[in-house]
């Protein structure tokens, strides 16, 4: 219910509307609540509402710290992976 | 897809499980409870949980609206459609929760009652347009994420003079429903995993509270691997004994939350005195109503609908599922009289329910069909 998911902005439309696209599926959604989206930008897209936008840097390093958590037990005994 | 299908990883999976399972310590036990039903079902459909030391011990809590709305208020909702006959707009995980009488949204509809499955509360407003001869009531639930698009359907509907569309307004807080699982002494709990798109409109400062009282407190995004970042930096927390707000879900989400939906939602509501959970009782300040201000839109007001409390069905266990007390696999009924084609309770509705997630995913799954009953 709470579940939002990413969408890609590919066309500003009047009244802070806009068509974004979901792994290629085209939906009109309102950009309202979000400022200053431009063609190109991720957003976090809910029930029909952008609640806010992707910042594609934030996501990079997110991933680099996850595979140094996943580097610091490389040589820890693992036998619950079973 | 992008920004999700990276966070998916199973083999950074494994080895970050062997990081957590690492800094474990071997005299502690770590109970953390995940308060989002969609946090449920993505640890029960990736089997996170059979991946993670012994020594943690994840708990489903009472984040999932469809769970925690009391029976009482999917009666209202088949009352406006079948009694006031509106037609009643609702996203589809309303529509098989059990009422009353056995009856349901999906039964009131076969029945000749007037009930649309909508995506976006945008398309409740287009059938509003589309019927100017009929009322149309938006059955709104949901916690803090799902209420902004409510609030800009009714900013949206006094703009366009759009004058036969109101809400049955059924929004709900987080903050007071961890409250609630907190003080209700459940489960002993070293950590909570917060809900990563709830705070995306509140920001994380609002569980600042819970932390002060020695709540470790980290919000995660709905990937695996988030919820893997926020299970390890739980684990830190507790293992420093610094309890703290941390984001784990920074990429899409701002400490701060978003100011504008919460300005929408300022402007178009207003706190309830008290509103009734199912599974945590009467809670003061808990939900929100249409402010008087836009009266007008409030379908509680417009139409004459008194709220009934109702029990829940005998023997279901959905109370104390929500409050993390009890697993699904406690509840006499699940998988025998309960289940996703049949259920009793709310929790087998929505697959973000405790339930639901653990019959799909759950390990008595290959077992449990076997026992279903006949309907
Ligand atoms: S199995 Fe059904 S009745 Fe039992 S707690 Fe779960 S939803 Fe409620």
């Amino acid at each position: 219910m709470c579940l939002a998911i990413p969408a890609e902005v590919i066309e500003l439309m009047p009244g802070s509307m806009g068509r974004v696209s979901i792994d290629g599926i085209v939906k009109v959604v309102s950009l309202a609540l979000v400022d200053d989206v431009a063609v190109g930008d991720h957003v976090l897209l809910h029930v029909g509402f952008a609640l806010s936008r992707i910042d594609p840097q934030e996501a990079a390093e997110t991933l680099a710290l996850l595979k140094e958590m996943g580097e610091l037990a490389e040589f820890e005994p693992a036998e619950f992976l079973g | 897809m992008k920004f999700a299908s990276e966070f998916r990883d199973g083999k950074l999976a494994r080895k970050i499980t062997a990081t957590i399972a690492a800094e474990c310590r071997p005299d502690r036990q770590y109970s953390f409870m995940e308060f989002c039903g969609g946090h449920t079902h993505t640890i029960a459909r990736y089997g996170l949980e059979a991946m993670l030391p012994g020594s943690i011990r994840l708990v489903h809590g009472p984040g999932c609206p469809v769970c925690v709305l009391p029976v009482g208020r999917i009666d209202s909702a088949i009352e406006l459609a079948c009694d006031h006959g509106v037609i009643l707009c609702t996203y589809g995980d309303t529509m098989r929760v059990p009422g009353s009488h056995r009856l349901s949204l999906l039964k009131a509809k076969a029945a000749g009652g007037d009930i649309r499955m909508v995506w976006s509360t945008l398309d409740a407003l287009k059938i509003a347009r589309d019927n100017p001869g009929r009322d149309v009531v938006f059955f709104a639930i949901g916690f803090e994420t799902t209420t902004p698009p409510t609030a800009m359907a009714v900013k949206m509907a006094r703009a366009e003079g759009l004058k036969n569309f109101s809400i049955f307004c059924n929004h709900v807080l987080t903050p007071s429903a961890m409250r609630a699982v907190f003080e209700g002494g459940s489960l002993p709990l070293q950590g909570v995993i917060g809900p990563g798109h709830v705070s995306a409109v509140i920001g994380i400062d609002a569980y600042r509270e819970f932390s002060d009282e020695g709540m470790p407190v980290v919000v995660a995004g709905f990937e695996p691997l988030d919820l893997l970042q926020a299970i390890l930096m739980l684990v830190r927390q507790v293992n420093e004994d610094r309890p703290r707000v941390e984001n784990a879900y920074v990429r899409a989400l701002p400490a701060v939350g978003n100011e504008k939906a919460r300005g929408v939602i300022a402007e178009t509501m207003t706190l309830r005195k008290s509103f009734e959970w199912r599974g945590l009782g009467t809670l003061p300040d808990s939900a929100v109503r249409l402010a008087d201000d836009y009266a007008d839109f409030d379908a509680e007001r417009r139409f004459d609908l008194p709220y009934r409390t109702v029990p829940d069905p005998k023997s279901c266990a959905c109370a104390e599922v929500v409050r993390g007390i009890k697993h699904p696999q406690d509840c006499p009924l699940f998988g025998r009289g309960c289940t996703p084609d049949n259920p009793i309770g709310s929790c087998m509705v929505s697959s973000e329910g405790g339930c639901a997630a653990h019959w799909l995913y759950g390990r008595h799954n290959m077992a449990g069909k076997g026992q279903k009953e006949p309907a």
